[in-house]
């Protein structure tokens, strides 16, 4: 068993090439201010919105987003959703096609509902490789969680793309990236200046885009942040005060002890 | 036992049929405990507040979660979108697991620090060393239940330990697997038995305060009550203690659960299991670094005609580690329990603390180049203390001289008392 396991993770290390070697370590990345970080954090609707605009413009042609459903957009969503209303989420549903069948029991499309969750780029693993040179990108719903620096390696990820060194010699279909455990990575850079048109005028700058589109997945990554963050406020007061006349219940009736 | 005083008829009458009222009386009115504990021994009632937050929010987990590799992840996520108030049990009892595990270890060093573990104690001590390793098996399968890459391969790395065992150790595996690979019905089980264990634990729990009670707790001075100048009861004076200690480690866990929820946690366990493609680095919980360490650190050991091949010997250290602390009554000689009385030991248990922080910090990294080496010193250190260092010590200390009673020690104004008096503990 254990040679197979070996075996296995070996095929799969030398499948994926440098990428995913281990021991390789993540390039510097800085420390950015996110509007959720912090006890007060709260998302910036208008920039989680326009990353939204970039995450299905330009990510979701490869990238899927399954834990989340349309219906999580609008104002019924954990959360409170992510301020758009219940009109505008119908027409980002259903400007995707969902899979399903028909009375007959035949395959057939139809229009999204707010109830169905992101529709993928692909229909399953095999056309995700078929598509990608072998790979499968992976899905954005937790994905600032599960990256260690979380949203700043994710903002330094996708701002990070530069020429390679010229000592360095790429694989092939590799793409350098500061960023990136041992700087070599299949994606090709996804964001470009004006990778996607703002409706409310904001300049679409890559590092603007990155911004947004990071502010949405964690957005996506939690949905039910704020309600942390609210919740937590009042219990940590509630404790103090609770604490506070504990320890005085403590002093008076071991006053007589000591 | 003495019925409870200002009873009414109803209670007398239950209680001549279902003593439950004289018994809480006794064990909490009555029960004498001496009078000068410190701080550090509110940890023991923190650690059965833990037991109950960790089987209170369990259950109403286990509501929404499925156990089944296809769906998993996806419940768990579910939980923290769409379950209301579900991201706040998942937290409370995600970072409960890691401050259990805080106040277990605090309140196992505070009895290594105070000598808790001597006679007569030694049946209470090993019992929380059972529970010990209870919690050791729960938190494990509690981990892999989420069904992340951590959970898969921290599973693998674990249940691969049992084919170190010589020739009927790859059949153990598999059998433990339910199959040839970890999958579905290796999930079952681990729910399974993670619901069960806990039950276990509130048994084992039981007879530990069972044998507190017996004897009554120790003390910062080691020393026996001599008579009712030395205790005080229970109720209300460790009772309010306890609730205010219990306050301020709230604020500190709901700091966490609120503020920093997945701190304690690794991102890898954020990305579903994937049996294909192993991770980096393969880490456990903090709560298991310094016993990772030592398993990952022992080297093939030479006996004069045999050799014991290094994961076999990983593993019996790593298990050697537990053991040495069931017969840790029988290895301190000395019969001074509590190290304010014992000024070479003492330093040895800030040693020993040390040393078990050292080992936790090299568990968390790859044993490559310097890690190796203080992985090795810091395990073959944690044995020389118990094993070597504790006997000797017992023999070779001056302890210095115990005061005569608690009272004595204590109080601000005490009994006139000589003092100088060498008692034995």
């Amino acid at each position: 068993m254990r040679a197979f396991a070996l075996a296995a993770g070996l095929g799969v290390v030398l499948l994926a090439g440098p990428a995913a070697a281990p021991a390789q370590e993540a390039g510097a990345f800085p420390k950015q201010a996110w509007p959720f970080e912090g006890v007060f954090g709260a998302f910036d609707r208008a920039s989680a919105q326009r990353g939204f605009q970039v995450y299905n413009e330009v990510c979701s042609n490869c990238h899927s987003l399954r834990l989340v459903a349309y219906g999580d957009l609008g104002p019924g969503g954990p959360g409170g959703g992510l301020g758009f209303s219940v009109d505008e989420v119908k027409a980002i549903a259903a400007a995707k096609q969902m899979p399903d069948t028909n009375d007959q029991g035949e395959a057939t499309t139809r229009p999204a509902l707010p109830a169905d969750h992101f529709v993928p780029p692909f229909a399953n693993e095999k056309a995700a490789r078929a598509a990608n040179n072998g790979g499968v990108p992976p899905d954005l719903s937790v994905i600032v969680k599960a990256r260690e620096g979380g949203p700043d390696y994710i903002y330094g990820l996708l701002a990070g793309y530069k020429d390679p060194p010229a000592d360095m010699k790429m694989g092939e279909g590799m793409n350098y990236n500061e960023v990136f455990p041992g700087h070599q990575i299949a994606m090709p850079p996804p964001l470009n200046d004006n990778s996607v048109t703002y409706a409310d005028g904001t300049q679409a700058t890559i590092s603007q885009e990155a911004y947004d589109v990071v502010n949405f997945l964690a957005w996506a990554a939690e949905p039910t942040l704020e309600d942390r963050h609210r919740t937590g406020i009042k219990v940590i007061l509630f404790l103090l005060a609770m604490t506070g006349i504990l320890y005085a219940g403590k002093r008076r009736i071991w006053a007589a002890v000591h | 036992m003495d019925a409870p005083r200002n009873q009414s008829k109803l209670v007398r009458w239950i209680d001549h049929r279902l003593p439950i009222f004289s018994f809480m009386a006794h064990e909490l009115n009555e029960y004498p405990t001496p009078r000068n504990l410190s701080y550090w021994w509110n940890f023991g009632s923190l650690a059965g507040f833990m037991l109950v937050v960790m089987i209170a929010t369990g259950i109403f987990l286990a509501m929404q979660y499925t156990p089944h590799v296809d769906f998993a992840f996806d419940s768990v996520e579910r939980i923290m979108r769409d379950v209301n108030w579900g991201w706040l049990m998942r937290y409370i009892h995600m970072n409960g697991a890691s401050f259990f595990f805080i106040v277990t270890y605090i309140h196992i060093f505070r009895g290594l620090y105070y000598g808790s573990y001597k006679a007569p104690r030694e049946l209470l001590w090993m019992l929380g060393v059972v529970i010990l390793l209870l919690m050791m098996a729960t938190a494990f399968m509690g981990y892999v239940l989420p069904w992340g890459q951590m959970s898969f391969w921290g599973a693998t790395v674990i249940t691969n330990l049992f084919s170190a065992i010589p020739i009927v150790g790859n059949d153990i595996v598999t059998w433990l697997w339910g199959g040839f690979a970890i999958s579905n019905p290796t999930l079952n089980r681990f729910y399974s038995l993670h619901y069960l264990l806990p039950f276990l634990i509130v048994g084992v729990v039981v007879l530990h305060l069972v044998a507190l009670h017996q004897h009554g707790s120790n003390n910062p001075l080691g020393i026996d009550r001599k008579g009712p100048q030395d205790s005080i009861p229970f109720h209300p004076y460790y009772t309010i203690k306890d609730m205010f200690g219990m306050g301020v480690f709230l604020i500190v866990y709901a700091a966490f659960i609120f503020f920093m929820p997945n701190a304690l946690g690794d991102p890898a366990n954020y990305i579903p299991a994937n049996p294909l493609q192993t991770p980096p680095e393969i880490v456990p919980e903090w709560y298991f670094l310094p016993f990772y360490a030592i398993l990952r650190s022992v080297p093939d050991i030479w006996l004069l005609v045999f050799t014991i091949p290094a994961k076999l010997a990983g593993v019996l250290c790593m298990f050697g580690s537990i053991g040495v602390l069931f017969v840790l009554p029988w290895l301190d000689t000395s019969p001074v329990r509590s190290s304010r009385f014992r000024p070479v030991y003492k330093w040895f248990f800030w040693l020993l603390v040390i040393d078990a922080l050292v080992l936790g910090y090299v568990g968390a990294h790859r044993p490559e180049g310097f890690y190796v080496l203080m992985g090795r010193f810091g395990t073959v250190y944690y044995f020389v203390h118990f094993l070597i260092l504790l006997p000797l010590l017992g023999k070779l200390e001056r302890p210095r001289p115990l005061p005569i009673s608690i009272s004595a020690a204590v109080l601000k104004s005490p009994p006139a008392a000589p003092s100088g008096k060498m008692e034995p503990a």
